[in-house]
């Protein structure tokens, strides 16, 4: 069963909503036995990069998540702030992230950018894979994802980038490190290419 | 590549769209999920329902409306009309919606800009403006454009973006409802002066004024209802014109 992680944060319901088009059950929950028996896990997030990670903590769950990721090799995807979780820390805040993939989260470089670009980046852009990942499987189309995000990955290790999108530059749109798995977009939102993608992770 | 945006509005009241809708292919054109559906299939790339009702009282239907949408929707939404605190939001987001429009009560109390961006973070903040030339200048108006006020659009988009607001929704009054086009002057204005996405609203008549709100007014999005839910312009038709034009859409 895909568990989607109930830590006091974000839209789950759309997420549940979308994988439920994709023939694909899922429970919302924040129990520790419930998460224990995961095969699957998708984390959430919406907001400030500090508002998830201190709900985060408080949830206690921080220790069980790392033991399913980090131990078990648990599938985890990690959405929009959840993918920024996953990394060791965000220049949005001071909390640290979950740290399982090196690299942090910094704001979008403005003096990097041709001029009239805005930040927020909202909207839907074109994504290029860095590397084969079962998560594109059978997307025959150029996939186009829905972003809103002011910040985005910037990886230690390149190996780590999945996906690539460009807006002023070329940032890092999804991570995949072994079992754990992050998109800065919205699948949930994002129509088919999003419904191929969630229904490509419960299959995986 | 960013793609521009093309966003059907909706106005709600009583948990049914208002306005004639003449919408080919649905059963029920009244039905706000329904409708929302059939713009999502066609290509909507968001859309925006706007609460007319006129009681509090009326507006608790909202949640379990928005908790509808989302259910049949797989595209972005952001929901306005009558928000005034972060306790209205807060239900709003968590039954699905993506992110929510401020327009009266911002102008009232600018603080609550700060708020919600303090509590839900400026990406789901819509700062809406309806705004009429006068003297030369263009002058704030609220409640549904009944009541103007003293701000001014330029300076009040410029702290609405400082408080927070994620992105702008400006309806230019004068050529709301003219499908003569978009404002295009205070748009490509917005859009030097602002670093957060702009939306343009009011006028959109012919597929045309699209290519000018996008290339002439640098709008990142363009919002129009009538032609929409009349079927004046089928947003396939739109999406493809566009793209002859050179401007992308998803």
């Amino acid at each position: 069963m895909i568990v989607i992680v109930d830590y006091g944060v974000g839209n789950l319901s759309s997420i549940q909503n979308m994988l439920k088009k994709a023939g694909v059950d899922s429970v919302i929950s924040a129990n520790r036995e419930v998460l224990s028996g995961a095969n699957k896990l998708i984390l959430p997030g919406v907001g400030a990069f500090d508002t998830c990670a201190e709900k985060l903590q408080q949830s206690g769950l921080r220790e069980l998540l790392n033991e399913k990721a980090l131990v078990r090799k648990t599938p985890v995807l990690g959405v929009c702030v959840g993918m920024q979780l996953l990394t060791e820390g965000s220049e949005e805040g001071k909390l640290p992230g979950l740290g399982w993939i090196k690299g942090n989260i910094v704001r979008f470089r403005r003096e990097s950018m041709a001029d009239g670009l805005k930040i927020p980046h909202m909207g839907w852009t074109d994504v290029s894979l860095a590397k084969p990942s079962r998560l594109f499987e059978g997307m025959h189309e150029e996939p186009r994802f829905y972003f809103v995000h002011s910040y985005h990955a910037s990886l230690r290790n390149q190996d780590d980038v999945l996906l690539k999108a460009t807006y002023g530059y070329e940032f890092a749109a999804a991570l995949e490190h072994e079992n754990i798995m992050g998109v800065q977009f919205h699948p949930e939102k994002s129509h088919k290419f999003g419904l191929k993608l969630l229904a490509n992770f419960a299959n995986l | 590549m960013l793609t521009k945006r093309i966003i059907p509005c909706l106005d709600i009241k009583d948990g049914r769209t208002v306005k004639g809708v003449n919408f080919v292919n649905i059963r029920d054109a009244g039905d706000p999920v329904e409708l929302a559906s059939a713009y999502a299939r066609q290509g909507a790339d968001e859309l925006v329902f706007l609460d007319i009702s006129a009681t509090n009282e009326k507006r608790k239907t909202l949640a379990a409306l928005v908790k509808d949408i989302a259910r049949h929707i797989n595209i972005p939404f952001t929901v306005g009309g009558g928000i005034s605190s972060v306790d209205d939001v807060g239900p709003l987001l968590e039954a699905g919606a993506d992110k929510v429009s401020i327009n009266s009560s911002a102008v009232r109390r600018p603080e609550l800009l700060d708020e919600l961006a303090n509590a839900f973070g400026t990406q789901c903040i819509v700062l809406a403006i309806d705004a009429r030339k006068i003297n030369n200048q263009w002058v704030v108006h609220t409640h549904g454009g009944k009541t103007s006020t003293d701000k001014k659009l330029f300076s009040w988009a410029k702290e609405g973006q400082e408080r927070g607001a994620g992105e702008i929704l400006f309806t230019s009054m004068d050529h709301d409802g003219t499908k003569s086009g978009f404002a295009i002057d205070p748009l490509e204005k917005l859009h030097n002066f602002l670093s957060i996405p702009v939306i343009a609203s009011g006028g959109a008549g012919v597929m045309e004024h699209f290519t000018q709100a996008f290339v002439l007014g640098k709008a990142d999005a363009a919002l129009a209802a009538s032609i929409f839910h009349f079927g004046e312009i089928a947003i396939p038709d739109l999406k493809k014109y566009l793209l002859n034009q050179g401007i992308i859409t998803r």
